[in-house]
């Protein structure tokens, strides 16, 4: 990964207390799995930012390399890498989620 | 591109051969499965780290070959 981009990503992922890395956008997702990430975040009252990976390649491979995570979306809280979306909805569907955010000082 | 749920399972079973596996099929298309692991190698690992175990040992095809394997990992019960 070019260095440029290693520093676009961390800059990113640093000023974005909740980001999630996603192909479209909440409002148009363009990938059911990264749909299913926002409904969830939505469903929580979760203010989030998102970066649509579809609009810069050298991101939509460059996060997998940051994270050593194979696949979009991923979503990041407060610099930390919590997971894909089959980790997402595991967590929300047991109440993990809930109890992280909580923890991470954000209301839900 | 696609892969077969056989070519998955010896996959995985190359990096955990302890593992118990059970693979579905979701739509049928050769892309999109879902996976249940267990495996004492995922013992004292956070979930994030267990499926980055498993991705690692998909070979590379993660993402290409294969768009989804959404996975379910445990450790054993005791």
């Amino acid at each position: 990964m070019e260095q440029n981009t290693k520093e676009k990503i961390e800059n990113i992922i640093k000023n974005n207390e909740i980001l999630l890395f996603m192909k479209g956008t909440p409002v148009m997702p363009q990938c059911g799995f990264s749909a299913a990430v926002v409904g969830v975040l939505s469903h929580m009252g979760v203010k989030f930012n998102s970066v649509n990976v579809l609009e810069d390649a050298e991101i939509r491979e460059g996060i997998k390399e940051y994270s050593d995570w194979p696949t979009i979306p991923q979503l990041y809280v407060k610099n930390e890498f919590v997971g894909g979306c089959d980790i997402i909805r595991e967590m929300h569907e047991n109440g993990e989620l809930t109890e992280y955010f909580s923890q991470a000082g954000i209301n839900t | 591109m696609s892969m077969t749920a056989i070519e998955i399972e010896e996959l995985i079973l190359k990096t955990f051969p302890d593992a118990k596996i059970i693979i579905d099929d979701l739509r049928g298309d050769g892309d999109h499965y879902a996976a249940q692991i267990i495996s004492e190698k995922f013992r004292g690992k956070t979930r994030v780290q267990q499926h980055q175990m498993v991705y690692n040992a998909m070979d590379g095809k993660m993402g290409k070959e294969l768009h989804a394997l959404a996975l379910n990992t445990s450790a054993p019960k005791d």
